[in-house]
């Protein structure tokens, strides 16, 4: 909490030791402006997610575990947790892989803005306008597959929607803006000299990008990477619209859908979400922790 | 001493020019550097200093001209061909780094075997006097160390040429007279060839073998401290090595190479002056430390500020033609007080000019 440095003369004399010990602290008049957002999210975040802790323990029959063992006795259901996977950490890593060498070479651009700005466009649409979007001009009708079969490059149109490829197309589309803003925002944060004293050491491009400007996005980079993925994780209206529901593309947070909203079984819904939470949780964790064994310091070079 | 300059006799900058947009930063800047020799490229701020620096470094490229080192063009090299070592003004150490790490980075570029580059890092440190922090990141190193790590980093692969960018001048004051010895000393250990960039007269004039004097991009005059500071070429130049008092006046009378100028002063033709005679337009410069109270001092006015410096007081007159001057004094004179001052005709130099931008 940031300290005000103005603080108003204390009523009595008494009252001087204990207000100053808590304004050293860091709490003051300006520590409550933080109470509406603690409200907040203890409302819909921490209440809802409690709830549906408990609701999950809570099954419809069985055991207080029925939930939990029903799903991984299912490979109907414990499938969903691979098919999600299999989407989001290809798409997460392309979208991080394509953003680090084209922020590297637009940081320099004079008209960055412009093309920032076409970049959050994808964003500021929606995933549904997107997968809309994508229908028709990936489908077999769509402008893609027509020109590719009337410059002879295929005999009949290739299969891009209504299957795996399709929400992977989707979700880089929707993702990569994302990944790329923040990759450019971090890269452009290292002190351009760092990379012409390695120039003038002997560096060349390639070798100044690994040993200088890698080592010290790396830990931006596992950030991005986490809300990348716990983003492309929580797919769910481009899995339904563009891809393969009931097979290829049927995501975790579809099967959790379809038992609060077709099977009215919100105890097994809430169960479903949290085996959802847990596996992002493991990843974040899981990458959060190879961070903490690199490098975290600041980008610059020294003093300044 | 193991670390020693490879062998090159000369860099050349020839009509080397640079150009952004429209806005000519440098122009046609020619320069022979010989091995051996320390350069400093003096100026203020927006002089092109610091361009040709990183032009010679290869950061940024030539609009025009050429650079030679002895028979190999290197002007057409990127930076990482040249091979030259450089120093920023802000260290631009690797933070992710230890010291030793940033020392062998380029050695490690270059290829060094690690036995031998592990070695010539020992030396660097060495010379920089840094042995003990070799495990240390960038981070935990104050300023003056950081600098320290830069150097030896710079002189690590044995550079015909180092260069430096106003390396002092995020330290603070005694630290930069200590570093100042410092690169002196290291200077003439490596004997490579130094082009050192300042803004700092006292520096240039402590370090350097030769001073070039920069202004808008153009060469002012190229001379030993010594030239620089007793002879300047320039008007421009002299107020730059420490001539604040500038009087504008008319030649009035000449014998020798004195002249004496309407605003009573007498003093040496310099510069584009040495031919001027009787009516010529004049600028006359004089160090404030020239200029002292005297019983037929010929310039006359008000004491407006004094301040005590130590060795003597230095203060400020409002001149009867409405000019600031600056002079200096054995004893404290009250505010107000009417004073005469003169400065030896050996002190006083004098430039053909009008007054323009002084």
């Amino acid at each position: 909490m940031p300290e005000s440095g103005i603080v108003s003369e204390p009523a009595s004399p008494l009252a001087r030791p204990r207000r100053r010990s808590l304004a050293e602290r860091g709490f003051d008049g300006v520590t409550l402006l933080v109470l509406p957002a603690a409200l907040f999210v203890l409302l819909l975040f921490v209440y809802p997610f409690l709830y549906g802790l408990a609701l999950s323990f809570a099954p419809k029959t069985g055991d207080w575990l029925a939930n939990y063992t029903r799903f991984f006795a299912d490979p109907y259901m414990y499938r969903t947790i691979w098919l999600t996977l299999r989407l989001a950490l290809p798409v997460t890593v392309l979208n991080i892989a394509l953003s680090v060498p084209i922020a590297m070479q637009v940081r320099h651009m004079r008209h960055q803005r412009l093309l920032t700005t076409i970049l959050v466009l994808p964003i500021t649409l929606g995933t549904v306008l997107v997968a809309e979007g994508l229908l028709n001009y990936l489908g077999p009708h769509g402008w893609f597959n027509r020109t590719l079969v009337s410059i002879g490059l295929i005999d009949r149109p290739i299969r891009l929607v209504q299957n795996y490829w399709g929400v992977f197309l989707s979700l880089i589309v929707t993702g990569f803006p994302f990944a790329f803003l923040l990759t450019l925002s971090m890269i452009s944060g290292i002190d351009p000299a760092l990379e012409q004293a390695a120039a003038t050491l002997g560096g060349r491009a390639h070798q100044r990008f690994r040993r200088i400007v890698l080592p010290l996005i790396i830990p931006g980079l596992a950030v991005i990477f986490c809300l990348a993925f716990v983003d492309a994780f929580s797919v769910f209206p481009s899995a339904v619209m563009i891809g393969a529901p009931a097979a290829e593309t049927r995501v975790i947070s579809l099967a959790a859908s379809q038992a609060a909203f077709e099977q009215y079984d919100y105890s097994y819904a809430s169960a479903i979400a949290m085996i959802m939470a847990a596996v992002q949780f493991g990843f974040v964790a899981a990458v959060l922790g190879i961070r903490g064994l690199l490098y975290r310091g600041p980008a610059g070079g020294g003093k300044g | 001493m193991a670390i020693a300059s490879p062998d090159f006799r000369e860099l050349r900058l020839d009509r080397v020019s640079r150009n952004f947009g429209a806005l000519n930063v440098l122009k046609e800047i020619s320069l022979t550097v010989r091995r051996g020799e320390f350069i400093a490229l003096l100026g203020p701020s927006g002089c092109g200093k610091s361009t040709a620096l990183n032009c010679i470094a290869g950061l940024l490229s030539l609009s025009d001209g050429e650079i030679w080192l002895d028979d190999r063009r290197v002007d057409t090299l990127k930076p990482e061909e040249r091979g030259f070592g450089m120093v920023f003004q802000k260290y631009a150490l690797f933070p992710h780094m230890n010291v030793r790490r940033n020392v062998g980075f380029g050695l490690q570029m270059h290829g060094v075997a690690k036995a031998a580059r592990e070695r010539r890092v020992d030396e660097a440190l060495s010379v920089v006097r840094l042995g003990a922090q070799s495990a240390k990141l960038p981070g935990q190193l104050s300023g003056g160390q950081q600098q320290r790590v830069a150097i030896a980093r710079a002189i690590a692969v044995e550079p015909p040429l180092v260069l430096m960018d106003e390396p002092l001048s995020n330290l603070d004051a005694k630290l930069r007279l200590e570093m100042r010895a410092e690169i002196r000393r290291i200077h003439r250990l490596l004997g490579s060839a130094t082009i050192y960039v300042t803004h700092d007269q006292d520096e240039a004039l402590s370090l350097a073998d030769r001073i070039v004097v920069l202004r808008d991009g153009e060469v002012r005059q190229i001379g030993t401290p010594q030239e620089l500071y007793q002879r300047p070429l320039h008007a421009d130049v002299a107020e730059f090595m420490g001539f604040r008092n500038a009087l504008a006046g008319k030649i009035v009378g000449r014998s020798g190479d004195d002249v004496e100028v309407d605003c009573g002063v007498t003093g040496r033709v310099s510069g584009k002056a040495l031919e001027a005679s009787a009516g010529t337009d004049v600028l006359v410069a004089i160090r404030p430390s020239d200029l002292v109270p005297m019983s037929d001092g010929p310039i006359l006015g008000k004491v407006t500020a004094m301040e005590y410096r130590g060795e003597a007081y230095y203060g400020t007159i409002a001149s009867d033609g409405g000019q600031e001057l600056f002079f200096r004094a054995d004893q404290p004179i009250a505010l107000g007080e009417a004073v005469k001052l003169g400065a030896p005709a050996d002190r006083v130099l004098v430039y053909a000019g009008k007054r323009d931008r002084v």
